[in-house]
């Protein structure tokens, strides 16, 4: 108990840290930090669903352009908050489609719908667009400074994490962990598996559809091969992975490090950043299949058994 | 309408073929190879080259591209598969694996692409002359690609099954665990039938660079359609494959004509849609148990 509330405190006055960390920092300071939030919080949700059910989910990007393209589309026309209501829902509303359709079946199958997902989505927007209202690409006017964004992201993050300590501890954590080690156990023990998968995922992408919608205004021009971009895909499922999505704390730690080095590469070799990047996730695939948090548990305990068999 | 449906079949051909090659690599393979339609672009790019550099006509280009294909497969298997299938003995976790790894392969090949190829659509004009069938005029050069698909796609039939080395193969789509017991080697056989699909997926590939405008980035929707079409058909079935693939087509072009071109990916997804509620196991498919 003592340990929950130190631990709890110690989150606070982190979180307290981070949000002082603007009024210290430059633009461009600012720009990175908000940067790095966005993605601990893309790759902590969708290590929120991801993680547990071994679903890998590969429609991230969907969901965020979802939340940024509504924003583009109503900024001008509802408060900023009701703006962000609407983008959540429809997240939600398409969350349950591909939930409802994929969910009760085979891993395999919720892995191809999400992969197209993103695409589908794209074209049926530029479509939109084009037919219907004339127009491809708009912009965003909202007066929201770049602190205002990291905040709300920072809450976002948080709120994530915090969600995801939430369900750990809860009935629905216990469900899963049942769902991750043997399915059909799970099913003969009474849980709901397609249930519990379903609402893991709707708030999975809930959360990633908002990050989106909260980050569009750093854009102010927007059009669809922007905000789809399959890129935010990759990046959030590899530091995912790098971390460890099993992990509470494994995707924000993947996040960091691997956000950094794609603002480097994308400085320096702007051309090939996709190409290192898909190496180095095969070689994440090869070397930390389960992240880096497990590995270093897996040797640390290793070490142990070799300290205590000498 | 007819006319309509003649393109529809001759473009359904092309998509039966690559996802003849998909459904060889995840039935047999066991890999679910999401970087399937950035080696058919691949390929399409290579004749595109072989053509317009070197003045090599497509058809002799397949002579070249495919047995290229073929070993790049074989390389990918060797090099990349081959450790996961090994140590999913252990954990059985080869299905994600292989999902992330070829992810992974996927990012690669666009990426090299781009800085090859750069980012514009290409195409070339090879034989693009209209031809009188049945009251609808279609481009020889489409005519052709399905010629080429029949063959291609009869000879991979033929051999899977009635030669014996076919009937290996489809020993190990049925029960890879019992195939052994019989005397198969099925590593072996599994990196074969993943050289082959990449070999499919590239004569698509080259198929499609006759008669279409391709540009790097578009291997996504081509793995989605040829996934869909596996689905649809029963995962390893190759004729459910050749006929959903062929339904495939005439959906898109159906689409394409009477609604809206910008419309065909949509029109590819309800059709995943209503079969992944009503047959989830595909068409033609007995339950995959998978």
């Amino acid at each position: 108990m003592t340990r929950t509330i130190l631990g709890l405190m110690l989150a606070i006055l982190g979180l307290a840290a981070l949000a002082w960390m603007p009024t210290q920092l430059g633009a461009y300071g600012v720009g990175l930090l908000l940067g790095m939030t966005g993605y601990v919080a893309l790759a902590s949700a969708w290590a929120l669903f991801s993680g547990p059910t071994r679903y890998v989910s590969l429609a991230t990007v969907a969901f965020f352009g979802i939340g940024a393209y509504t924003v583009a589309v109503l900024s001008e026309t509802l408060p900023y908050w009701a703006v962000l209501l609407v983008a959540a829902v429809i997240g939600l509303a398409v969350a349950l489609i591909v939930g409802l359709a994929t969910l009760r079946l085979a891993g395999v199958y919720f892995v191809i719908f999400t992969f197209g997902l993103a695409e589908l989505i794209r074209q049926l927007v530029t479509w939109y667009e084009v037919n219907v209202t004339g127009t491809l690409g708009r912009y965003i006017f909202l007066p929201i400074t770049a602190e205002q964004i990291y905040w709300q992201l920072l809450a976002v993050a948080a709120g994530t994490i915090a969600i995801g300590w939430l369900i750990s501890r809860s009935r629905l954590g216990l469900a899963l962990k049942v769902i991750g080690d043997d399915e059909t156990v799970a099913g003969h023990t009474g849980i709901n598996i397609a249930g519990v998968k379903l609402a893991l995922f709707a708030v999975s992408a809930t959360i990633i559809t908002l990050v989106g919608a909260i980050q569009a205004p750093r854009w102010t021009y927007v059009e669809p091969a922007i905000v789809f971009n399959p890129t935010i895909s990759f990046l959030t499922l590899i530091m995912a992975l790098l971390g460890g999505a099993n992990r509470l704390w494994g995707p924000a730690l993947g996040a960091i490090p691997l956000f950094l080095l794609f603002e480097w590469l994308s400085a320096n070799f702007p051309n090939h950043y996709s190409i290192i990047l898909g190496l180095l996730f095969i070689a994440i695939v090869f070397v930390v299949p389960r992240g880096v948090l497990a590995g270093i548990e897996d040797g640390w305990a290793r070490l142990k058994r070799r300290g205590e068999a000498a | 309408m007819i006319s309509t449906l003649i393109t529809g079949l001759v473009l359904g051909g092309t998509y039966a073929l690559v996802a003849m090659g998909l459904t060889l690599q995840y039935g047999i393979s066991r890999i679910m190879n999401l970087a399937y339609g950035e080696i058919l672009i691949f390929a399409a790019f290579a004749a595109f080259l072989l053509f317009s550099t070197f003045g090599i006509n497509p058809i002799l280009g397949l002579g070249i591209v495919l047995p290229a294909a073929f070993a790049c497969g074989y390389l990918i298997y060797g090099v990349m598969m081959q450790p996961l299938v090994t140590r999913s003995k252990k954990t059985g976790t080869l299905e994600v694996d292989s999902i992330l790894a070829t992810f992974g392969l996927l990012f690669v090949i666009q990426g090299i692409m781009l800085v090859t190829f750069g980012s514009n659509y290409t195409s070339y004009n090879f034989l693009n002359t209209g031809i009188n069938v049945l009251g609808a005029n279609v481009a020889a050069n489409r005519l052709l690609a399905f010629a080429l698909a029949i063959i291609i796609g009869a000879t991979l039939f033929f051999v899977l099954t009635r030669t014996r080395w076919g009937t290996t193969i489809r020993a190990i789509a049925v029960n890879p665990d019992a195939a052994p017991l019989v005397g198969i080697d099925v590593n072996r056989t599994a990196r074969f039938a993943f050289a082959l699909g990449t070999m499919l997926a590239a004569s698509g590939g080259v198929m499609i660079s006759m008669y279409q405008t391709f540009n790097a980035s578009m291997g996504v929707v081509f793995t989605m359609k040829a996934l869909v079409i596996v689905i649809m058909g029963g995962l390893g079935n190759l004729m459910g494959a050749l006929i959903a693939g062929l339904l495939l087509g005439v959906v898109e072009t159906l689409v394409a004509t009477y609604v809206d071109p910008g419309l065909t990916l949509a029109a590819t997804y309800c059709l995943f849609l209503v079969v992944l509620l009503w047959k989830p196991a595909g068409l033609f498919g007995k339950a995959a148990g998978r």
